[in-house]
């Protein structure tokens, strides 16, 4: 049996992959980028929801993870197209432009970051871990903007996308296959994390700590542990981003971009599965529609921002499946 | 370096402190009293910016401008509140967080509309431009001493209102039992607004003041916000006095950070590679101090355990 | 991302404006993408290459423009730059005002074929090794003005400069370009936080060291509040920056700290020839307002297109890159020719900051450099 839920995850899914394709028979390629950079920012959006919408974890540090990925590629594969060694002592560590090895380098970088942010911030709750992780993004930002090897605030640009075995990676479908497959990978772990025992347990230890700790689980592992997965996820799609737009700079790890990756999930629907999926193309459509009908198109999207906070609450997802109470 | 220079800077990191003090009073007063995370007081701070230069444009008085901007911001502070904030007190950080993020931009793309792209122009009175000579051979700009005057002087009434007035009572019941305040027949709902309004009010002074030595344009209260959220969780979150220190000790660790970090690392560098690298170290100082205190005390030098 | 197509006859310019149009070789439409900040800070420098860049292509009914609003943001440029090359199939981009977006988007759609003419960025990188035939500046390499500044410093007998730019590539950029041509000594050199609006610390460490004279980058809003913060210092050395501090556009917001400023800039409203004679008065008016150094850029890219286009079909690369590169058009600076990495070769001014009326401008006081080209285009194959 299907419940309605499933029901409009399934198509929500399905939309995502009809738009490209279409788009493929009009020979209309720009919906085929509007569409890998849906799947991109939402596969963001899905790692930070594990954190802030199962784990209760809000953080407004999450650039920090996506922009660390999308440098790791951007400095990986400059490497590698000017045959420079990122270092020879005490070990010979080469670019590369395979983008395996890319996301396999970006998941281990943002990990250990993640374990870094979150051992250090969840030591406290609530405003002053938003406020912690706030600070630790804008640390980042400020010492990619001042530290002129790989450009600084200039940025770094790849020109070719990384390569992919079998796959044409410059050609738009194959990319959007790859950033899809992703999408799809981290959905599936986000939904089998969630209804693990691991999962009840990161839930449990949002709605009440104490009761949690009294049947031995430590809460503070669980969440750390709960963190760093949803760091690696939006890490992974932040280097995928720049493989997408061929180029990376600071401002992807600007507070900005925290604000938006945030942005997608509440749109959707917290702790909602395609949640942030449903955010992300919402404000993608959005910005391509409101931004022909009026020059100040960023005023109607911060109204239409606050009606969705006052009077949608649950989202997109509230609205179109909603929950039977059980949360 | 002499003496007079390392006081100097000493003064300039009190100065910024001191209007960092006016931001973060009223964020940490909202959130002391109605628990509201206000990403949108940067734009309040526009707001005062704003309305100073445009009156003190029209009427050539830039105490008209002052007036005005702290009526301006009071009067945007409390129309927001009344139509947007006060249904999100007992909503979750979450919608807070992303509400305000939301009036950032209409704020912002709301004043580009009305006043253009272009930054506008207001100056420093004629009575308070140029310079003093004080002890140690300092010469200091007059109009940065104001600032550190008239800033004590709200750190001072501040300490008033809310230690010795009636108001200042029911601000204080309003932060440790929000219940019982409305048992003893307080109106709360006005109560928000004047606490609200009166944080604005602060905020757009402070856009005044830095107005007349800064730029005033869209966009000019982001990075101020930022800081001032880094103040209040230093000094921790719903404390007055936390605030006044967190402004001090971030207005010093920048200023001096800015200036020693690259003198020190003249010693080990050249001249223009110590500089970028103590400029980015510096950057960054604030950030580390505020991680660090967080991690010793995560609720700030002064906040209520939570 | 605001979009907006426009047919150039269709801009209403109800002026008396009949442009010399050439007559065109061919009657087919260029379809040309402008990618410009319109929204957020600094699009006031968009907002005025955008004008200029209408005005010189009004009454002509073969170019068919695209504009769009990159919000200042690398990535939503380089997306609207996909969607003109893969949706809108334009043959010509242009309109980039800030160097890390042109990095973004410029490699990119120059190895996919596309003409792009910079009204305003110019990185070095693409000056140098990653220059591009494709790639055109009609502004300057991001060094001039700043060794302009030096050469100025030289001869107006400074000798012990305090300089100081925001801790950026292109602030990096100033500072060495300033010091290609100084030859004094320095009597201290900072590099600021990106976007400080503070600017007490730096100068008390100026009112401290032994200058005789101050340079500094400082674009936007930082520039306007270190003039502002300088002024009310006492400090009586002589100010030299670059024109972006002092353009049309900001000086009203400096005001009178601004006064006397030496600033050095490739283009003046004074300028005395016939094509900047008429896009002053034509700029004037028709929107109401002095035009900038931005508007002049967008206006000679305009006029630049329009004089390729009467000489070649875009469709035939090799002869529409060599209409461009003969730079055959009317520049408001006068002297204008590309150089082998297709970047201006032209005289660089020092102009300072005069009140006429009640508004604050520009006037020429000197020739800093004559006929100057880049450093970089040694390294440019091509």
């Amino acid at each position: 049996m299907m419940s309605r839920e499933h029901l409009v995850n399934a198509i929500v899914i399905a939309l995502l992959v009809l738009v490209p394709l279409l788009a493929l028979v009009l020979d209309e390629p720009y919906l085929i980028t509007l569409a890998t950079r849906v799947s991109i920012l939402a596969m963001a959006g899905v790692g930070l929801n594990l954190a802030l919408g199962y784990g209760g974890l809000v953080s407004l540090g999450h650039a920090a993870f996506f922009g660390v990925g999308g440098y790791v590629t951007g400095i990986l594969a400059s490497h590698a197209l000017n045959y420079e060694p990122i270092m020879q002592t005490p070990w010979m560590i080469q670019g590369s432009t395979e983008m395996p090895v890319i996301w396999i380098c970006a998941a281990l970088v943002c990990g250990v970051l993640a374990l870094l942010i979150g051992a250090l911030s969840l030591r406290t709750t609530g405003v002053y871990f938003i406020m912690i992780t706030l600070a630790f993004a804008q640390m980042l930002y400020y010492f990619s903007i001042s530290w002129p090897t790989y450009g600084g605030e200039d940025g770094l640009s790849v020109y070719l996308r990384n390569t992919f075995p079998g796959l044409n990676t410059m050609n738009g479908i194959h990319f959007f296959a790859i950033s899809f497959a992703w999408l799809l990978a981290a959905l599936w772990l986000s939904s089998a994390l969630v209804q693990s025992r691991f999962g009840l347990a990161l839930q449990a230890a949002r709605q009440n700590p104490v009761r949690v700790a009294a049947v031995g689980i430590a809460p503070y592992k669980v969440q750390l542990t709960a963190f760093v997965i949803s760091g690696v996820i939006t890490g992974v799609a932040g280097a995928l981003y720049t493989d997408l737009n061929r180029f990376v700079s600071p401002s992807v790890l600007s507070w900005h971009t925290s604000g938006e990756i945030m942005v997608f999930v509440i749109l959707g629907g917290v702790a909602r599965l395609v949640g942030p999926l449903v955010g992300a193309a919402v404000f993608i459509i959005l910005e391509q529609s409101l931004g022909g009908i009026s020059e100040n198109w960023q005023f109607w999207l911060g109204a239409l921002l606050i009606v969705v906070v006052l009077h949608a609450r649950g989202g997109v997802m509230g609205f179109l499946a909603p929950e039977n109470g059980h949360a | 370096m002499s003496a007079g220079l390392v006081a100097e800077q000493l003064l300039n990191g009190l100065q910024f402190g001191v209007m960092l003090f006016l931001m973060s009073a009223g964020l940490t007063l909202v959130f002391g009293v109605m628990g509201l995370i206000n990403l949108a007081h940067g734009s309040l701070y526009m707001v005062g910016a704003y309305a100073a230069a445009l009156v003190a444009g029209w009427t050539g008085s830039f105490w008209a401008g002052l007036a005005a901007s702290l009526m301006a911001a009071a009067i945007a502070g409390a129309l927001v509140e009344m139509v947007v904030l006060r249904r999100l007190y007992r909503r979750d950080h979450l919608d807070q967080v992303l509400a305000t993020f939301a009036l950032i931009l209409m704020f912002s793309e709301g004043t580009r509309w009305l006043f253009g792209a272009f930054p506008l122009y207001l100056n420093v009175p004629a009575s308070l431009s140029g310079t003093v000579l004080l002890p140690m051979g300092i010469v200091y700009s007059k109009y940065r001493l104001a600032i550190i005057v008239c800033g004590m002087a709200v750190a001072l009434g501040l300490f008033i209102l809310i230690g010795r007035t009636r108001l200042g009572v029911r601000i204080r019941a309003g932060q440790s039992d929000r219940q019982m305040i409305a048992a003893l027949g307080v109106d709360i709902a006005t109560l928000y607004t004047v606490v609200f309004a009166l944080g604005a009010a602060l905020a757009g002074l402070a856009g005044a003041l830095v107005g007349a030595i800064q730029s005033v344009e869209v966009g000019m209260g982001e990075p101020v916000l930022i800081l001032a959220f880094v103040v209040i969780v230093i000094g921790g979150i719903g404390s007055i006095k936390g605030a006044l220190v967190g402004a001090i000790l971030v207005g010093m660790t920048d200023t001096m950070g800015r200036f020693l970090l690259p003198v020190m690392f003249k010693n080990f560098m050249d001249g223009a590679t110590a500089s970028s690298v103590g400029s980015a170290l510096a950057s960054m100082l604030i950030y580390i101090v505020m991680a660090t205190v967080l991690i010793f005390r995560p609720s700030g030098l002064y906040g209520k355990p939570a | 991302m605001r979009k907006r197509t426009v047919n150039a006859l269709g801009v209403a310019l109800a002026t008396s404006l009949t442009a010399a149009l050439p007559t065109l070789a061919q009657a087919e439409t260029v379809k040309v993408g402008m990618i410009t900040t319109l929204s957020g800070g600094g699009s006031g420098l968009g907002i005025d290459v955008r004008d200029g860049f209408l005005l010189a292509i009004t009454g002509s009914d073969d170019i068919e423009l695209i504009i769009e609003d990159d919000q200042r943001k690398p990535d939503v440029a380089v997306q609207i730059a996909d969607k003109m090359i893969q949706s809108d199939k334009v043959d010509v981009l242009t309109g980039i005002i800030f160097s890390n977006l042109a990095m973004a988007v410029v490699p990119a759609a120059v190895n996919q074929g596309k003409f792009y003419l910079s009204p305003n960025a110019g990185p070095s990188a693409l000056a140098g090794k990653g220059c591009h035939e494709n790639y055109f500046n009609v502004a300057w390499q991001n060094d001039n003005l700043h060794e302009a500044a030096g050469g100025y410093a030289n001869s107006a007998g400074h000798a012990n400069s305090f300089i100081l730019a925001p801790n950026y590539p292109a602030g990096k950029d100033a500072l060495t370009g300033y010091k290609r041509y100084y030859t004094g000594k320095l009597a201290g050199e900072l590099y600021t936080k990106l976007g400080q609006t503070d600017y007490a610390a730096e100068i008390a460490q100026i009112r401290a060291s032994d200058a005789d004279s101050v340079y500094f980058f400082l674009p936007g809003g930082m520039g306007i509040s270190f003039m502002k913060q300088w002024s009310q210092s006492g400090i009586e050395l002589p100010v030299i920056g670059p024109a972006f501090s002092f353009d049309q556009g900001i000086l009203s917001a400096v005001g009178d700290a601004a006064l006397g400023v030496r600033n050095t800039s490739q283009w003046s409203k004074d300028l005395d020839n016939e094509a900047n004679r008429k896009f002053v008065a034509d700029f004037q008016a028709q929107y109401g307002r002095l035009p900038s150094l931005y508007a002049s850029q967008g206006y000679d890219t305009g006029k630049l297109l329009l004089s390729a286009m009467s000489k070649a079909s875009v469709n035939d690369a090799d002869a529409f890159r060599t209409a461009l590169e003969a730079a055959d058009f009317a520049s408001t600076r006068g002297s204008f020719a590309f150089d082998s990495s297709h970047h201006p070769i032209q005289d660089i001014y020092v102009r300072e900051v005069v009140r006429e009326g009640d508004v604050l401008t520009n006037t020429i006081v000197s020739r800093a450099l004559e006929q100057h080209s880049n450093v970089y285009a040694a390294e440019c194959a091509m």
